[in-house]
């Protein structure tokens, strides 16, 4: 009786954890039937390229009906690779950068990335740019309260770069994990500025972007891979080559990316 | 707001007090004030907040499951044992609930992760546990087990073991005094330290983001939906309000349940 209580809440617990690694929903039927490919997808990718992957992803879909994509894990490039350096079930790594990149790669877990779209950084201020601001100059104003991303993050490394190119000291509220935040911040007004990158400003109606002098000079390059050891290695292959290829290119560059 | 301020307890101490108990419910009158009422039931019904609110949900009931199995037997140990090993144990079993979650967390990933003790023997039977649901229950239970053990080793202990006793002499086994008298008589503190003990485990944060990650649908427990809302990735601000304030109204509810049990709430 106690004994088949014990065993009956373990095969709950057993059958809950094996729910959970279940996959989820068939995908939507579509014409485009041109192949065979099946499995899921599991994705992890920098926070900068949420709005386009999760449009690439339904794109994808809809060309690959056997295919379910898995909501993407959006983060900064830093902890995502050491999220898959520690062994996260992940088929296909996109990173903002490719140092980020080359430590997965130097884990032995992927090989040969490819290089599939740039971006470069500009000044977000609040909209009305409370605190008047206009060059690098002015993020080191004192009274100024700016956020950056943290230095081990593509958005922050870059960051760093251009400030010191300007010749520019700052030294930030906060260092936030990933742009997103950094976008965030500014746009809820509690920051006066942040750096983040072109593309994360475009069409946020909360924030204004300045270009700064130098912007050019300092391009983020976007590799994508799939690990070696992805379940579905084709589905995982045929992703990376879409969206390197003509589909994935034309949504990238609507948003704004520059060319790899 | 009674008027009857015990006579030992300066005047000149009001002010503070209102002022400590300001700090501590104003906050949280300022999340409420920013729910947004007329959106508040799409929000909390959102693909992203369903699915962060199922898998929080889950997760955390069968890390209580799995706290209750552990736990109950640990409680009863440390309770009926002499008074410098109980020392020891409540000592062991009280350190994760001081340390940090995070430390948790990396703790957790060194033991089980790919490079981990653990992990590298159960990676050969194909078992990798970081970064999966399961991962979401081993560090809600390890985070949450501390309250259960606790509570209910209060209540053992004050008990007594004098009607154990008398059972015993009475011809009772083991299991049957277990049954019929220590754990009716403990009752109270098994639910209070259940409920606190899946509380805990909805509200872990820490742990729970470096051993199993943030993915959505995966490992995206409210928590982690919340703190990636405000990151502005994913979850819209709006569901993060929601499910701040679901999390806010299932602390109340704990509150009210622990309460009506408690023997001295009785009226």
């Amino acid at each position: 009786m106690r004994r088949r209580a014990a065993l009956a809440a373990l095969l709950a617990t057993t059958a809950f954890l094996a729910a959970g690694c279940a996959g989820s929903t068939a995908p939507a039927a579509s014409t485009a039937a041109s192949d065979e490919l099946t499995g899921s997808l599991t994705i992890s990718a920098a926070a900068s390229l949420g709005t386009a992957f999760d449009e690439i992803a339904a794109a994808f879909e809809a060309q690959h009906p056997g295919v379910d994509v898995r909501p993407i894990s959006y983060d900064g490039s830093s902890t995502l690779a050491n999220q898959i350096i520690e062994g996260a079930p992940v088929d296909v790594f996109a990173s903002a950068d490719e140092k980020n990149m080359a430590k997965v790669v130097d884990a032995g877990l992927a090989a040969d990335p490819t290089l599939f779209a740039s971006n470069t950084l500009v000044i977000v201020v609040p909209a009305g740019n409370p605190a008047g601001i206009s060059s690098l100059a002015d993020l080191a104003a004192p009274g100024a309260t700016v956020v950056l991303c943290a230095p081990e993050v593509p958005c922050g490394a870059a960051s760093q770069t251009l400030l010191a190119n300007a010749g520019v000291t700052v030294t930030p509220a906060s260092a936030e994990q990933n742009v997103t935040a950094v976008l965030t911040k500014v746009a809820e007004g509690e920051a006066d500025a942040g750096l983040v990158y072109a593309t994360d400003a475009l069409g946020n109606a909360d924030v204004e972007s300045i270009v700064p002098d130098g912007a050019a000079d300092v391009v983020n390059r976007y590799p994508i891979v799939a690990l070696t050891d992805a379940p579905d290695a084709d589905a995982a292959a045929a992703f990376v080559a879409f969206v390197a290829g003509d589909e994935g290119r034309a949504i990238l560059a609507r948003l704004g990316f520059g060319p790899a | 707001m009674s008027r009857r301020t015990p006579a030992f307890v300066p005047r000149a101490l009001v002010a503070p007090a209102a002022l400590g108990l300001a700090f501590l419910v104003v906050p949280l009158v300022a999340l409420v004030a920013r729910v947004q009422w007329s959106t508040l039931w799409q929000d909390v019904t959102s693909p992203a907040a369903l699915s962060a609110l199922g898998l929080s949900l889950g997760t955390g009931l069968v890390a209580t499951v799995l706290c209750l199995l552990v736990g109950v037997p640990l409680a009863l140990l440390i309770a009926r044992s002499g008074a410098r090993a109980a020392a020891i144990l409540r000592a062991a079993v009280t350190v994760p609930l001081v340390l940090p979650p995070m430390v948790g967390g990396i703790a957790l990933l060194f033991l089980f992760g790919r490079n981990g003790w653990l992990g590298g023997a159960l990676d050969l039977v194909g078992v990798r546990l970081p970064f999966t649901t399961a991962a979401v229950v081993l560090a809600q239970a390890f985070v949450a087990l501390p309250f259960l053990v606790l509570a209910l080793e209060g209540a053992l202990r004050a008990t007594g073991t004098g009607y154990e006793q008398a059972a015993a002499a009475l011809g009772a086994g083991r299991w049957t005094v277990l049954r019929r008298v220590t754990l009716p008589l403990a009752a109270p503190g098994l639910v209070t330290g259940t409920v606190l003990c899946f509380a805990r485990a909805i509200g872990e944060f820490g742990a729970t983001a470096l051993f199993a990650g943030n993915a959505p649908g995966v490992t995206q427990t409210m928590p982690l939906a919340i703190y990636t809302a405000f990151n502005g990735a994913g979850v819209s601000q709006g569901t993060a309000v929601a499910l701040a304030l679901l999390l806010l109204v299932t602390a109340v509810l704990v509150l009210v349940l622990v309460r009506a049990w408690r023997p001295e709430a009785v009226r």
